[in-house]
């Protein structure tokens, strides 16, 4: 029986505490009577039989959806659509859970005649995945059979003659999304729910729309509004989306959602990385062995020989749950399985919440974390890991561990360079951020260019990334980064620290002396349910 | 007379060469300017006086001869052995004090009727330099008959004397040949946006002398730099690596290899080096100007881009008198006196020109000699 997660009250024989640190690992020392570390909950066990359960799933849908088998007919029109290489974070393992899936329901369409079948990467305005990625996602096979007659393929946001409008919300909010998934008779939409962010209508409405549609809720007012926005129910995020979801439906739209939820093993049992899922106190000699090896062999290895390391590391996560049918009622039994898993209780909240960054988020798989990822991870998702209210109070301080190289990976990030030369060095404020320079990159030629014919993000997604983190720059009364680039830090508007405990003594200009400590370890990902 | 003296050695030269590429400014040392005493310059004619600097600049122009890094196309318009210095203050014999206009024209050479760029009036389109009574020599600071302003004593023609008021510092007033040169620059934009590369002396005051009207990207490598910059009146100041970027996005332009295929419509380049010229190349509109007024010297580009994209590269060299009367305006409406960093005595002119050569880093502009003090000044 796994062991729930654990918020542990620091003391004298609590040993050091591993934070993540990008590519590399620090251990810190809090100060004891006044800290405590949040510890994830162990592994859920996974379903042994994934494709059973995925039959299971397609045949018994959730709310009012007849089983796929009955929604297929020969002549239709099927898209389907699935998540990107931005889940899950780290990628899992061979086989991806999207090429089960999506074989299974490409077998059904099979049988039922339907040949009019086209897969789309739903990736909104991220960058188009390459070949390799896109086999890793939907399996050799299927790659094969679509991908040479053009069926299978990236969307494209920035593509007037495949992008349709259906109308608007009843808060003004305009759709519109990948031409060919509107004008389909269903759009099989595939999903892998890593957060509770992820699911829901916000497949559609976001991973398959145009930049026209997404501003219309990245932007910064909703994300403010958003507290947070891993709880749909409190997310401003998520209603607009919702709101879109109702539009699509009643232009016609049918969407048969599959979703799917993973258990925490993120670094496995066996092997160097499994130390770090394991709690310190409960690492054995061989454990404590196997990190000093791996710590003292990252710190003489050159960054990009450890990223390389790193990026091709691959997950062991378990299928803990597959439903499909109606897309509301699909989400529904999603999120109660990701919180399962993930949601650890804490009361009350903190003055200094501190985060180990790791070296992956949604937008560096395979690439770089550059500054402007560092404070979106920091403060966009881990930030708002949260149900209830912030783990830190207002005014608190956030302590991120991350070295924050003044680096950019040129052929992905295009548009993040000139955000962090041209914009975050006049302002750092998200509203001054979004109106004076959000059009101008959005709009921009160049980038477009870029984003529809190489591998680079949409000319706004740094504006995103930014936004992501205008609740906690809202919240919080400082931010300081240990060990991170002094000029990229400075430039992100944060405060760089040597070490934690000089973090700790520039907070407390902040939070005042003897200030309250709490430590979240994550990965593997837990999110705080604060009462 | 005390004087640094540039002499024609040309091992000194090779050795200053080295020096200089080791470490820049190092010429001064290794190189073949020494401090001596010497006789003060004979009066050349009619219309000469002697002329006792108070404060003298040291020019970039200065520090790449000392370097050994000019180009041997000035060595028929130069005359040893030299006292460098042609940004100069100083005192006449009446005591009033004046800024020199360094330009050896026609008018200072005897020379009548005039050349057609004198007859102009566009002193630094001279065809004469190296002609008439004077040795060859473009500029006081480079001949050997006049004498520059690193010493205490030299001589000036009427034509190069521009008499000052009491209101205007000698800090302000060697600002002002500079500021003259940048005046200059400015007179000859027409364009909404232009791209300063560089934010030296130069740069800085190519900025300050650009209308207000007129966009202004510029590049700057040191954080005072940046600072001046956009004080001086640049809307966005950059690091030269962000240029390309910046100009991009400013212009919506598109790329293909380092290329843009916009950009803007004039690009002043104040460093005029190999470095800063191919990146003028890579940011200037097709049909656009780049005008270069930091000093070039022998230089390998690919000029491909410029065929292709019928850009001009158009020198642009001192001034005329009127940019001179820009230049005293722009001095005391801007107080550019601030930008005299500090001042040396001749006998430490190793510390002065290491200090003029890594003035960027060392958050410095400009860096000049002070005469005032030097004894011997009161007595010649």
């Amino acid at each position: 029986m796994p062991r729930p997660g654990l918020v542990l009250d620091v003391d004298r024989s609590t040993p050091p505490i591993l934070f993540h640190h990008g590519e590399n690992f620090r251990l810190e020392r809090l100060p004891v009577g006044r800290s405590r570390v949040i510890y994830p909950a162990e592994p859920i066990e996974g379903i042994e039989d994934v494709d059973g359960a995925i039959e299971h799933a397609l045949d018994h849908p959730l709310g009012e959806s007849a089983p796929l088998r009955d929604l297929l007919t020969p002549g239709m029109k099927l898209t389907i659509a699935f998540d990107d290489i931005s889940l899950p974070l780290p990628p899992m393992r061979r086989p991806d859970l999207r090429q089960r899936v999506i074989e299974a329901v490409l077998d059904r369409a099979a049988q039922a005649g339907v040949d009019d079948v086209h897969l789309i990467a739903a990736l909104a305005l991220h960058r188009r995945m390459t070949e390799d990625e896109l086999r890793h996602a939907v399996g050799d096979r299927v790659y094969d059979a679509f991908a040479p007659q053009g069926a299978l393929y990236n969307h494209d946001a920035e593509d007037p003659d495949n992008l349709a409008y259906l109308g608007t919300t009843d808060k003004g909010e305009e759709i519109e999304i990948n031409k060919r998934a509107a004008e389909s008779d269903l759009i099989v939409y595939v999903n892998i729910n890593l957060v509770a962010m992820d699911g829901g209508w916000k497949s559609t409405a976001t991973g398959l729309a145009s930049y026209r549609s997404l501003r219309h809720h990245h932007n910064v007012r909703t994300m403010q509004h958003s507290r947070s926005f891993m709880d749909r129910h409190s997310s401003e995020l998520h209603h607009s989306n919702w709101r879109m979801g109702k539009v699509l439906t009643d232009a016609g739209v049918k969407v048969f959602q599959i979703e799917t939820t993973l258990n925490n093993d993120t670094f496995g049992d066996s092997g160097p990385l499994s130390t770090l899922q394991k709690r310190e106190w409960e690492w054995n000699a061989k454990d404590r062995a196997t990190f000093l090896g791996m710590k003292a062999g990252l710190d003489r290895m050159p960054t990009k020989a450890a990223r390389k390391i790193f990026q091709s590391w691959r997950a062991p996560y378990g299928l803990t749950s597959v439903q499909a049918g109606e897309v509301e009622a699909v989400h529904e039994v999603t999120t109660a399985n990701v919180y399962e898993q993930q949601l650890v209780r804490v009361e009350g909240q903190t003055d200094i919440l501190t985060f180990g960054l790791p070296y992956i988020c949604p937008y560096n798989v395979n690439s770089i974390m550059n500054p402007i990822l560092v404070m979106c991870l920091g403060l966009g998702y881990f930030f708002n890991l949260y149900k209830g209210r912030p783990l830190v109070r207002e005014g608190g301080v956030l302590i991120l561990s991350h070295p924050t190289p003044w680096e950019f990976h040129p052929v992905h990030h295009p548009s993040y360079i000139d955000f962090f030369e041209q914009v975050l060095s006049e302002t750092t404020d998200p509203i001054e951020i979004e109106q004076r320079y959000e059009k101008d990159f959005a709009e921009d030629e160049w980038y477009r260019h870029l984003y529809r014919t190489s591998n680079a993000y949409h000319g706004v997604h740094p504006f995103y990334m930014w936004y992501w983190g205008a609740h906690a720059l809202q919240h919080l009364g400082q931010v300081i980064i240990v060990g991170g680039d002094t000029r990229a830090v400075r430039r992100l508007g944060f405060k760089p620290a040597s070490t934690l405990q000089d973090a700790l003594e520039m907070a407390s200009d902040t939070v005042g002396p003897e200030p309250t400590i709490t430590h979240v370890k994550n990965p593997p990902i837990l999110m705080a349910d604060v009462t | 007379m005390k004087a640094v003296q540039f002499s024609r050695k040309p091992a000194k030269y090779a050795a200053g060469l080295v020096a200089g590429s080791i470490r820049p400014g190092s010429g001064a040392k290794y190189g073949p300017l020494s401090l001596r005493d010497i006789d003060p310059p004979d009066l050349p004619g009619d219309g000469w006086h002697r002329f006792r600097p108070r404060l003298a600049g040291i020019c970039g122009s200065d520090l790449a001869t000392i370097d050994g890094k000019s180009s041997r196309y000035f060595e028929p318009i130069v005359a040893f052995p030299f006292v460098p210095g042609h940004e100069v203050v100083g005192d006449l014999d009446d005591r009033s004090r004046a800024v020199l206009i360094p330009v050896l024209s026609c008018a200072t050479r005897a020379i009548d009727p005039p050349c057609a760029g004198c007859a102009a009036g566009a002193i630094n389109r001279c065809e004469r330099i190296a002609f008439g009574h004077l040795e060859p020599g473009l500029q006081s600071g480079f001949c050997e008959d006049t004498g520059g302003g690193w010493s205490t004593g030299m001589v000036a023609h009427d034509s190069q004397l521009l008499t000052i008021g009491d209101d205007v510092s000698d800090e302000a007033a060697v600002m002002i040949e500079p500021t003259a040169c940048a005046a200059h620059a400015a007179a000859q934009v027409d364009e909404d946006l232009v791209v300063v590369i560089g934010a030296g002396t130069l740069g800085l005051l190519t900025i300050a002398a650009l209308d207000d009207a007129t966009e202004v990207i510029a590049t700057a490598r040191y954080p005072e730099q940046r600072r001046l910059a956009t004080e001086l009146g640049a809307g966005r100041v950059v690091e030269p690596g962000e240029l390309d970027r910046t100009v991009r996005s400013r212009t919506g332009s598109l790329r293909f290899g380092s290329q843009l295929t916009g950009g803007a419509p004039m690009v002043i380049d104040c460093v005029g080096s190999e470095e800063s010229l191919s990146q003028a190349l890579r940011v200037v509109a097709p049909g656009g100007e780049i005008l270069v007024v930091g000093m070039p010297a022998t230089t390998t580009l690919d000029l491909t881009g410029l065929w292709h994209r019928e850009v001009a590269i158009r020198g642009c060299y001192a001034y005329d008198r009127s940019d001179f009367d820009r230049a005293v305006q722009l001095v005391t409406d801007l107080d550019l006196g601030r930008l005299v960093t500090a001042t040396y005595s001749l006998a430490d002119y190793t510390d002065a020109i290491a200090h003029a050569a890594t003035a960027g880093p060392r958050g410095a502009v400009k860096i000049a000699f002070d005469l005032r003090t030097e004894k011997e000044r009161e007595h010649l």
